[in-house]
């Protein structure tokens, strides 16, 4: 398993990364942590002419926050989700997320905007981006834009993102003192890619759910949003019988693939299952 | 506070203590050579191109623009190494009536499993010859697929060999007699199919050689990571036509191995050609994907079984189908029946009852070969065994362990042989169990899964006895007419310094041979085992042998070592005599000196003897012949293999809601004779049983339809890793084997044999309460779910 032969170029700005892009007539690839791309690249999967390392961007460095959000840069490591004080306090979903983001040495190197950016379905922080109601900050050859992570995953391994476009940071709403979170996973070994995994943050009036925004992984062609779950679990205590309805709701929220080792309806009893626990202890107040 | 004195306070005393490996620290600090950190001058790297298809007729192959890329030397199809190399055939004289295809290095016409090596490319570096691979046309005409034992066994279904009748490898019928009565008289009977899913190895280090061929000297230097160089001489030599003194052998470190490393490759055999070819060495490592789809798997077997018992709870016969699916041929030199004759032979084996029948069926399909891997036959023998028994406790009202107890073959009545022929010299069942039951606090686990069952916590304990087969003898392989050696040599010589240089057989991969070898010489000679250096894996070099492989490496190469040791130690202190004016008898030798034999006083340290031996013979009396070097060769007699034994227990957790099964502790009693290293045993015992965990709940060669391996990245096959494996507890019951002075029996397979009953056990017992079982390895939360209905 050797890669074919490439190019390699060290950008220095966002601009020069950009403009190395269009050069190679975008038969090139960005490259920062690499956890994802240099095995596609030894597995021959992918064959860009050109690698453009971006990691020497001081750009996309860093973590502060901005208004009411934290912004994130993309090359925060996913180490430093665990490390950095103002995402433990000010985004505390992802600091959860993160010990289950595969093994320490993949986390010292893996970034956060990369993993974003390529939308693994079975990634943990792309699901997160859209129960925080994240927005990606992008450059491009035409400028720079924030798109919703709503509006960001298209499909399978398909974002709002255009060929030479480069995600630069991600921009978080800070957590507030009446929100709540939960996150786990079912994965048959520790850091493996789970069989269902989901992060939820809600908003609580008088103790009851005013807004909650649940995303789930592993369980189709994209993170996925459950809002018929979500919808339900409105107004309510997450008392036994709104967490079944939610728990029910899940049939038309989700349509998990085929696949040959986990069947569909596995799937989706699975995720049940951990939407309920998630619930509960979202209810005690987790 | 002083405890009483043992063996172990003695001087030299290293048999029986726990002396850390002294390559260790070598290959921590990254001073390994592995056989991917060796480059010769003028090497060339190979890659092979694999078949896409499971079974298809070769049409043509255009290797042209491959050979005109910049970099490549040789592009080589099946009939380039088919001119130099003889076929070979996977089938040995005493499984009477095994077939199985010839094979060569490189298909000639037709491919029969995904993943099959077709062409080969040596070019300059990996990379380039990678380049090429995709330069390559092959057309493939589709055959009709043989995947799945079912299909293979249908009749008028498609047969992979041509010519052949149908897809039997081989037929194996047991029959003690009286089966049928036993069955018709019997109070209980219990009945089930077993299932046992595909597995491989997953060495840490992937399989990997480079083959030198010196056109000029007609020899061929093979550097090979294997666990058996002797036997890779012989082949090499046999099917290449190069004298065996010409070829030289070199096993270097090696990164585990586990039965995997001791075939015949298609892609070994063609790196070795390939570099005769173009007279220059050739480098191949398998990459981790090629290791899916090319290194042996193992198990793949459906066992339906069944037990009679009388009414107070007796096992009176055991009758078995095993149906085990090999790949499309038998491999090299050892066969892929091994495992399903060991499966039929140690069904029942801890078991006093008479009446056995077994059949084995070895069937032929499209996929990568299976063979030996850690344990062979073992786990599925243990768990078809040891699960019928827990269904007849169930049955009757009696709990695992005392069901055990009533059945098992009493401590002192032996010498026994089972039912299937093997003779048992002296095992512990009863001694193993007992320890057992105290060890894992058993009546405590109970109550307490009784209490966590109140509040919905499916907690299930499972044990499992079993008898491992080790030191094997020329019955092994021998007599169905492999060149395999049951036998170990060791060349010792006593250095100028006094040191001691000790050549042996055996091989290391990373258990410790080289420790243990060390600690039998240093305790048998009287020094220090820093003094003592062990050198193995050189054809050139050590004598020729079995190497290591079933569980024979303390037993036959420790023996030799120390009969080995035991002859100098006789050369030195005749020489001692002749100096100090004394009887040899009179003289022993302790940490490096000579001593009085009687008063322990010193007399004069072996290093002056070597000095005056070496350096100054003229001061010896005249005629004599300072022999400080000597060579010795053993081979087990007496019991044609020295069979051990053992129990294990378990303790889990099932998630009864998402499949999810929690091991939370693991036990094992195990008896392997004399303990050389208690270290090393443990640590054999622990990596044996995370590798049956890993058989029991999470490893599978998960195949499609049309036979292509689903899940061949350590993504997908899942090894078990160390979150979630759990404390495995440890004792021991030493039962040394009569037919060695040092008395030890192996221990590398115990922990695998029974582990995956243990848990399937276990499971089953969690799931009680719900009405359901599970026989099917490995154990995933998918199956659990199913059992359950959850979905």
């Amino acid at each position: 398993m050797k890669a074919r032969a490439f190019s390699y170029f060290r950008a220095a700005t966002i601009d020069q990364a950009l403009d190395a892009h269009a050069r190679a007539g975008d038969d090139a690839r960005f490259i920062a942590g690499g956890q994802s791309l240099v095995p596609a690249l030894s597995l021959r999967l992918q064959a860009p002419r050109l690698l453009i390392d971006i990691t020497h961007i001081d750009e996309l460095r860093g973590v502060r926050r901005e208004g009411g959000y934290l912004r994130i840069g993309a090359l925060t490591r996913h180490c430093e989700m665990l490390s950095e004080p103002l995402i433990a306090e000010f985004a505390p979903l992802l600091h959860a997320a993160a010990p289950f983001v595969a093994h320490p040495a993949i986390r010292n190197r893996g970034t956060f905007g990369g993993s974003v950016a390529l939308a693994d379905p079975a990634s943990e922080f792309p699901a997160m981006t859209l129960a925080l109601d994240a927005e990606i900050e992008i450059a491009g050859p035409s400028g720079s834009r924030r798109v919703k992570a709503d509006d960001f995953f298209l499909d399978l391994f398909e974002t709002a993102l255009q060929p030479g476009e480069l995600i630069t940071a991600v921009h978080v709403p800070l957590f507030k003192a009446d929100q709540r979170f939960a996150f786990d996973e079912l994965a048959r070994r520790r850091g493996d890619y789970a069989l269902v995994g989901c992060g939820m943050l809600a908003t609580f009036k008088n103790d009851r759910v005013d807004d909650i925004r649940i995303s789930f992984f592993s369980v189709g062609n994209t993170p996925t949003r459950v809002k018929g779950a979500e919808a339900t679990l409105i107004g309510s205590s997450l008392d036994a019988e709104r967490i079944a309805a939610a728990q029910a709701a899940l049939e038309g929220d989700l349509a998990p693939p085929d696949s040959d080792e986990v069947p569909p309806a596995m799937r989706l009893h699975i995720a049940r299952v951990l939407l309920g626990r998630l619930l509960g202890r979202l209810g005690e107040g987790a | 506070m002083t405890a009483p004195l043992t063996s172990l306070d003695r001087p030299n005393s290293y048999i029986g203590r726990s002396v850390p490996r002294p390559n260790a620290k070598r290959l921590l600090a990254g001073r390994g050579r592995y056989i991917s950190d060796l480059k010769l001058p003028r090497m060339l790297h190979a890659a092979f191109l694999r078949s896409p298809h499971a079974h298809a007729k070769i049409v043509s192959i255009d290797v042209g623009a491959a050979r005109a890329l910049e970099g490549v030397h040789l592009v080589a199809t099946g009939e380039d190494l088919a001119k130099i190399c003889t076929p070979w055939t996977g089938t040995l004289d005493h499984f009477k009536g095994m077939t199985s295809a010839p094979q060569l290095p490189l298909p000639l016409d037709r491919v029969v499993w995904a993943g099959q090596a077709v062409v080969a490319v040596l070019a300059e570096s990996r990379a380039i010859a990678e380049d090429a691979l995709e330069l390559i046309e092959v057309d493939y005409e589709d055959l009709p697929l043989v995947v799945d034992i079912d299909g293979a066994r249908e009749a008028g279904g498609p047969v992979i060999n041509p010519g052949s009748a149908n897809n039997i490898c081989f037929r194996s019928h047991l029959d003690s007699g009286a089966v049928d009565d036993a069955f018709a008289q019997a109070a209980h009977v219990v009945e089930e199919e077993f299932s046992f899913g595909r597995h491989t190895a997953v060495t840490l280090e992937p399989r990997a050689i480079v083959a030198d061929y010196d056109p000029a000297a007609g020899a061929l230097t093979v550097h090979h990571a294997t666990q058996t160089p002797y036997q890779f001489q012989d082949l090499y030599s046999r099917h290449y036509g190069i004298p065996e003194a010409r070829v030289r052998v070199i096993a270097t470190d090696i990164g585990g191995s586990f039965g995997m490393k001791l075939h015949v490759y298609h892609e070994d055999m063609a790196v070795v050609g390939l570099s005769i070819l173009l007279g220059r060495p050739v480098k191949y490592v398998a990459d981790r994907i090629e290791s899916f789809v090319s290194d042996i798997h193992a198990r793949d077997h459906r066992v339906r079984a069944r037990m009679a018992l009388d009414a107070g709870g007796d096992i009176l016969a055991v009758d078995v189908l095993d149906l085990t699916a090999i790949g499309a041929f038998s491999t090299y030199p050892r066969t892929s029946v091994v495992e399903g004759n060991q499966v039929i032979r140690l069904i029942g084996a801890p078991y006093r009852f008479r009446n056995y029948r077994a059949t084995l069926e070895v069937i032929f399909q499209n996929k990568v070969q299976t063979s030996q891997y850690r344990a062979v036959g073992h786990p599925i023998a243990c768990a078809v065994t040891e699960r019928l028994v827990d269904m007849a406790a169930s049955k009757l009202g009696l709990d695992p362990f005392a069901i055990r107890a009533q059945n098992v073959i009493a401590d002192d009545a032996y010498p026994q042989t089972s039912p299937t022929g093997y003779r048992f010299e002296a095992l512990s069942h009863q001694a193993c169990l007992k320890r057992l039951h105290e060890l894992m606090d058993y009546d405590g686990l109970r109550a307490e899964q009784a209490e966590l069952r109140k509040r919905g916590v499916y907690r299930g304990i499972g044990i499992a006895t079993f008898v491992e087969i080790t030191n094997p003898s020329p019955a092994f392989y021998g007599v169905g007419g492999a060149r395999i050696s049951s036998q170990d040599g060791a060349i010792l010589s006593l250095t100028p310094s006094g040191e001691v240089r000790c050549l042996i057989s055996v091989t290391e991969q990373g258990q410790g041979t080289e420790a243990i070898i060390g600690q039998i010489v240093a305790d048998q000679l009287g020094i220090a085992q820093d003094h003592v250096k062990v050198i193995t894996g050189d054809t050139e070099v050590t004598p020729h042998g079995g190497a290591t492989w079933a569980c024979r490496g303390a037993g036959i190469g420790g023996e030799t070592a120390l009969q080995a040791t035991r002859a100098l130690k006789r050369n030195i202190l005749e020489i001692a005599a002749l100096i100090l004016q004394e009887q040899p008898s009179a003289l022993d030798i302790v940490d490096g000196e000579v001593v009085d034999a009687v008063t322990r006083n010193q007399r004069m340290p072996i290093a002056e003897i070597a000095r005056i031996a070496y350096f100054r013979s003229d001061t010896l009396p005249p005629g004599t012949q300072a022999q400080l070097t000597v060579s010795h060769h053993f081979a087990p007699q007496g019991y044609p293999f020295a069979f051990t034994n053992g129990i294990q227990g378990c303790s889990l957790e099932v998630d009864v809601e998402t499949g999810f099964i929690k091991v939370l502790k693991h036990f094992i009693v195990e008896d392997c004779g004399r303990v050389i290293n208690p270290m090393l045993v443990d640590e054999q015992l622990r990596g044996g049983i995370v590798q049956g965990l890993g058989a029991a709940l999470f490893e599978e060669c998960r195949y499609s339809e049309t036979g292509q391996l689903m899940n061949g990245s350590l993504a997908d096959y899942l090894v078990p890793m160390p979150m979630e494996m759990p404390d495995i507890v440890i004792a021991h019951v030493e039962t040394p084997t009569a037919d060695t002075v040092l008395g030890a029996k192996g221990v590398g397979e115990a922990g695998t044999a029974a582990a995956s009953a243990c848990v399937l056990n276990a499971v089953n017992d969690a799931l009680a309460p719900f009405d359901t079982t599970i026989n099917s390895i490995p154990i995933t939360p998918v199956k659990v779910l199913k059992a359950l209905k959850r979905f």
